[in-house]
């Protein structure tokens, strides 16, 4: 016989998971199209979404924080010093808040059919990635016209620091996802608790700013992953590994704890919805 | 060698906890709150629940059920509600895991708890087959050269590139059921979902599974509230109740014992002490007679004659109860209903009732042949269920002379459950 399921009384974490994961491919691919194609069908100007947004919060942050406030950017034009930053920051914080509500929002499916749980959260992140890369237009027109061009190794290191966001946000937001579950504050606080932390995360002001406190910023992984991608994309400072391996570890953690919780919370989710 | 049966299911248990607190969600804020305001019985329930004191009732929806099916068998699954089940099939299919026990299925499992599980109202026809189909484990490929089928049989023609949430209720299930009908799955397991749809269309699903299991020596798990369905498509089937197997025989045995079960439970009920699902119980029923026109306590009735079912309540705090609606159902004992009698369009304005007391409810002519029925009764007050009692009590029609012609009626009447007044012009 082809396949065989056993199934007992849950354990927490198994190898196979992974595996099972990677079996269902094809359900992630459709959870993502769906996403996707269900958030731009009823927009009047669809895609063009994704670069608007970043776009104008660029506009409006260069104008009143580069323009008006005088905000240092390592001696790079302040718009394409904010938009590196932007575009990573959105990336994360719009994929934390919607893994953290991918849970709740398609318990209809959850209660009635079986298939890995961590896809779900999977696809949300690969939706926002679609929207990164899209948003990323935007700054190569950026770099052309500014005329910077990213060395190699810059070149080289924007998967790294996209696999670092990607950890981030999927661990964070299957943590609060599984809190989700049980606590439904967790949809009110989060809009601001990511508005807090986009301000002790160096998106709109250089890191160089915090000084020697830097190495202590850099527990939140959000702040390497920027500050990297100023270094390797505009040339404002050598690449610091060591903030990177320190951003790397963190969100490491951060993704085991989520997968950790979440797969807990998992088990008897289908009881308490 | 002998073959291995396609599904073994070993000592499976499953537990619910059920705590006595309020429903709903928790607001993280209220624990917070909670634990500032009173620390030390904060502590003290905490301490509790970690020693495994607390005062939690455990709740088995199942327990000990063991039995195996070859391959190619169809077996149905029937129980009353409540019985376990659904908690059975959302096991066997992965929803939500066991307490204790082991399941093997040999071979790729496919599972039908609802038809257009994941639809998505914005999205057309054509993507929903896609999607759908994904959800329900079929690969693109698979899902690609299956589509002509699928459209053909839903029948839903050019409306195939509109958004499903345009598409009439029957349309939708009629897609839904389409796509879920060409899965092919070593073993199938289908909960209740031919209660949707229009007769027309039902029967062609019956017929579509009858196909499934006959050509193609598929497995299937069958639930059902629908005796003559699971008639008709399952040579066996499983009785539960109350969280066990109560019979596992041929399906015309099991139905027999199923009726008679119904009939044992519904003659010692003490409604008082009856298990309630998901109700609120701020005021309940305390108990159900009925009686005729002189006020004589009944059991049985002639058709014909007027029955008055007295229903006696109580409101928990004492509270006088506003805005009432009660309702009673009357079912054969093959769980069918037959009629509704329900106040919300028999009695003109709303209804206010003391804490306490008594609601008749008065059926003049009664219209039923010879037979046993249950009723179901349910009490909302202010649009909330407060109580619902399900085959609460039973009553038995003697056959009379109905029609006033002194005619009996002719055996081939048997099963014939209504009885309407009606008069010929010759």
């Amino acid at each position: 016989m082809s396949s065989t399921t056993i199934i007992r009384p849950k354990k927490l974490f198994h190898f196979s998971d992974l595996k099972e994961i990677w079996q269902y491919k094809e359900l992630l691919y459709f959870f993502t199209w769906r996403d996707l194609k269900v958030r731009y069908k009823q927009t009047a100007i669809g895609v063009a979404w994704a670069i608007l947004q970043p776009f104008m919060t660029m506009v409006v942050f260069s104008v009143f924080f580069g323009g008006l406030a005088k905000i240092p950017s390592d001696g790079v034009p302040y718009p394409i010093f904010v938009y590196v930053g932007l575009l990573f920051w959105q990336f994360f914080s719009s994929a934390l808040s919607d893994t953290s509500m991918t849970l709740i929002s398609n318990q209809t499916i959850i209660t009635k059919v079986y298939f890995p749980r961590l896809i779900l959260p999977i696809s949300s992140v690969l939706t926002k990635l679609v929207d990164f890369a899209i948003a990323a237009g935007i700054l190569v027109g950026l770099m052309f016209y500014y005329g910077y061009m990213p060395h190699l190794t810059g070149f080289l290191l924007i998967p790294l620091l996209l696999i670092i966001t990607f950890m981030a946000s999927v661990g964070g937001g299957l943590f609060l996802a599984a809190i989700n579950v049980k606590y439904r504050d967790v949809r009110y606080a989060l809009p601001f608790f990511i508005q807090i932390l986009m301000f002790i995360t160096p998106v709109i002001y250089p890191a160089s700013i915090a000084g020697k406190y830097s190495t202590i910023l850099a527990l939140n992984p959000m702040m390497g992953v920027i500050q990297n991608a100023r270094a390797a994309l505009l040339g404002t400072a050598p690449i610091n590994w060591i903030l990177l391996g320190i951003s790397f570890i963190a969100c490491f953690v951060l993704l085991i704890v989520g997968i950790y919780v979440f797969k807990k919370v998992e088990r008897y989710f289908a009881d308490i919805v | 060698m002998k073959e291995q049966p396609i599904i073994e299911i070993k000592n499976i248990s499953k537990k619910y906890k059920i705590t006595h607190e309020r429903g709903g969600y928790i607001a993280l804020r209220d624990v917070v709150m909670n634990i500032v305001k009173q620390p030390f019985s904060y502590l003290k329930t905490k301490a509790k629940s970690v020693a495994g004191l607390e005062k939690k009732e455990d709740f088995w929806a199942l327990k000990d059920v063991n039995f195996t099916v070859n391959k190619g068998e169809v077996i149905g699954i029937i129980g009353r509600n409540g019985a376990g089940k659904s908690t059975l099939l959302k096991i066997l299919s992965q929803i939500t895991p066991p307490t204790e026990g082991e399941i093997i299925m040999r071979g790729s499992v496919g599972s039908l708890l609802e038809v257009g599980t994941g639809f998505h109202p914005e999205l057309t026809g054509r993507e929903n087959i896609f999607l759908n189909g994904a959800i329900l484990g079929m690969g693109r490929k698979e899902i690609a050269k299956k589509f002509d089928q699928i459209v053909e049989f839903a029948d839903i023609g050019k409306f195939l590139d509109t958004p499903v949430k345009y598409y009439s209720s029957g349309m939708y299930v009629r897609l839904a059921f389409s796509v879920a009908a060409h899965m092919e799955p070593d073993i199938l397991l289908v909960d209740e979902v031919l209660a949707v749809g229009d007769a027309e269309f039902q029967k062609k699903c019956l017929g579509k599974m009858e196909d499934i299991t006959k050509r193609e020596g598929r497995t299937i798990l069958f639930v059902s509230h629908n005796m003559g369905a699971i008639e008709k498509l399952c040579p066996r089937s499983i009785l539960i109740g109350s969280g066990q197997i109560r019979f596992f025989g041929e399906t015309r045995e099991v139905i027999r014992f199923y009726t008679n079960d119904v009939l044992d439970i519904a003659k010692s009920v003490n409604v008082a002490t009856k298990r309630r699902h998901g109700v609120s119980l701020n005021a309940t029923f305390k108990g159900i007679s009925f009686s005729d026109t002189s006020g004589n306590k009944i059991e049985h009735i002639q058709n014909g004659s007027t029955l008055i079912i007295n229903l006696a309540y109580k409101s928990k705090n004492y509270q006088p109860l506003e805005n009432v609606r009660i309702a009673i159902a009357f079912k054969n004992l093959n769980g069918q209903e037959i009629f509704v009698c329900s106040t919300e369009v028999s009695h003109l304005g709303t209804i206010n009732l003391p804490a306490e007391g008594m609601v008749g409810c008065k059926i003049e002519d009664f219209p039923l042949s010879r037979g046993s029925y249950l009723i179901t009764v349910a009490l909302y007050v202010d649009k909330q269920l407060e109580d619902f009692i399900e085959d609460a009590a039973k009553i038995e029609v003697e056959n009379s002379d109905f029609f006033g012609t002194g005619v009996m009626f002719p055996t081939t009447w048997e099963g014939k459950q209504v009885l309407v007044r009606h008069s010929w012009i010759i």
